[in-house]
């Protein structure tokens, strides 16, 4: 493998990401429309971005996330 | 009370705005619960991190407990756009997040300013078997941190790609915000990427990226 993907990946950015800060804000919404399947993704594209490129933001999801499946077992 | 909730998330809204030993039972019980969501993130996050035992107990049980008085605080601003306890979750995950971060910083193997640029391939997973074909591309990528970055965005990118410093240590150390490090991230990134692109290591974004 070289080096080329994964740097290529890094350093790309996308203009639709909204930061942390308005991420954070709006998480528990963002979280509970994955949870229930519905297309959070589309509804909030620029969150979704922020997440794919934001690795502690990523983390805060998934832990969101988890906890709220965790729940409804 | 936020027009709209459910009757679950509207009973932890009165009893937790209302007084008397219905809103300690209330709060006895989110402890619990925001005790419980802890451990479970300690413990998911638990094998990538250096921290076990009692250690790790104890993150939880503050997080818990910090995470309280910040709900008890701003229960006035949940609008119930999600049900309540997914709106509470959300803080005792950022305080898990935020005291692993400030643990980090605390704990000696963490180093901020070396540099040591022989790293930089391998972060990205560059085989060095075929150093002949991306010595040429890492040699730019450095280049262009010296001549395109400001002298933060230098120190943030230098902590967090060469010297593997969480982005959130990096944060406690530079009495920052996540997002202002992010944001100064995410310019470097941009330029970086821009620079080689320039100089045709990488190739034009078709999605219409940078």
């Amino acid at each position: 493998m070289n080096g080329w993907p994964a740097l290529d990946r890094f350093l790309r950015t996308d203009p639709r990401d909204v930061g942390c800060d308005q991420a954070m804000e709006m998480l528990h919404v963002y979280a509970e429309l994955v949870a229930a399947g519905e297309p959070a993704e589309e509804r909030y594209p620029g969150i979704a971005a922020h997440l794919q490129a934001c690795g502690p933001c990523g983390e805060d999801f998934a832990g969101l996330l988890a906890a709220i499946r965790g729940e409804a077992r | 009370m936020p027009a709209g909730l459910d009757a679950e998330s509207a009973g932890w809204v009165r009893a937790l705005a209302g007084a008397g030993p219905r809103r300690e039972a209330a709060l006895a019980r989110l402890h619990e619960m925001l005790v419980r969501i802890a451990h479970g993130e300690a413990a998911r996050r638990g094998p990538r991190l250096r921290i076990a035992g009692p250690e790790l107990d104890d993150l939880a049980y503050q997080a818990a407990a910090d995470a309280l008085v910040a709900i008890t605080g701003k229960i006035g601003q949940f609008r119930g756009e999600s049900r309540f306890t997914t709106w509470a979750y959300k803080f005792v995950i950022f305080e898990v997040s935020a005291k692993i971060g400030r643990h980090f910083w605390r704990h000696p193997a963490v180093r901020l300013d070396a540099e040591d640029w022989e790293r930089l391939p391998g972060r990205f997973g560059a085989d060095p078997a075929q150093q002949a074909e991306w010595g040429d591309l890492f040699a730019a990528l450095r280049r262009a941190v010296d001549s395109e970055l400001t002298l933060r965005q230098r120190e943030v990118f230098v902590a967090i790609v060469l010297n593997d410093v969480p982005l959130d240590t990096l944060v406690t150390h530079l009495g920052s915000s996540r997002n202002a490090i992010y944001q100064v991230m995410f310019e470097a990134r941009r330029k970086l990427r821009a620079a080689l692109v320039a100089g045709g290591y990488l190739g034009h974004d078709t999605a219409g990226r940078s």
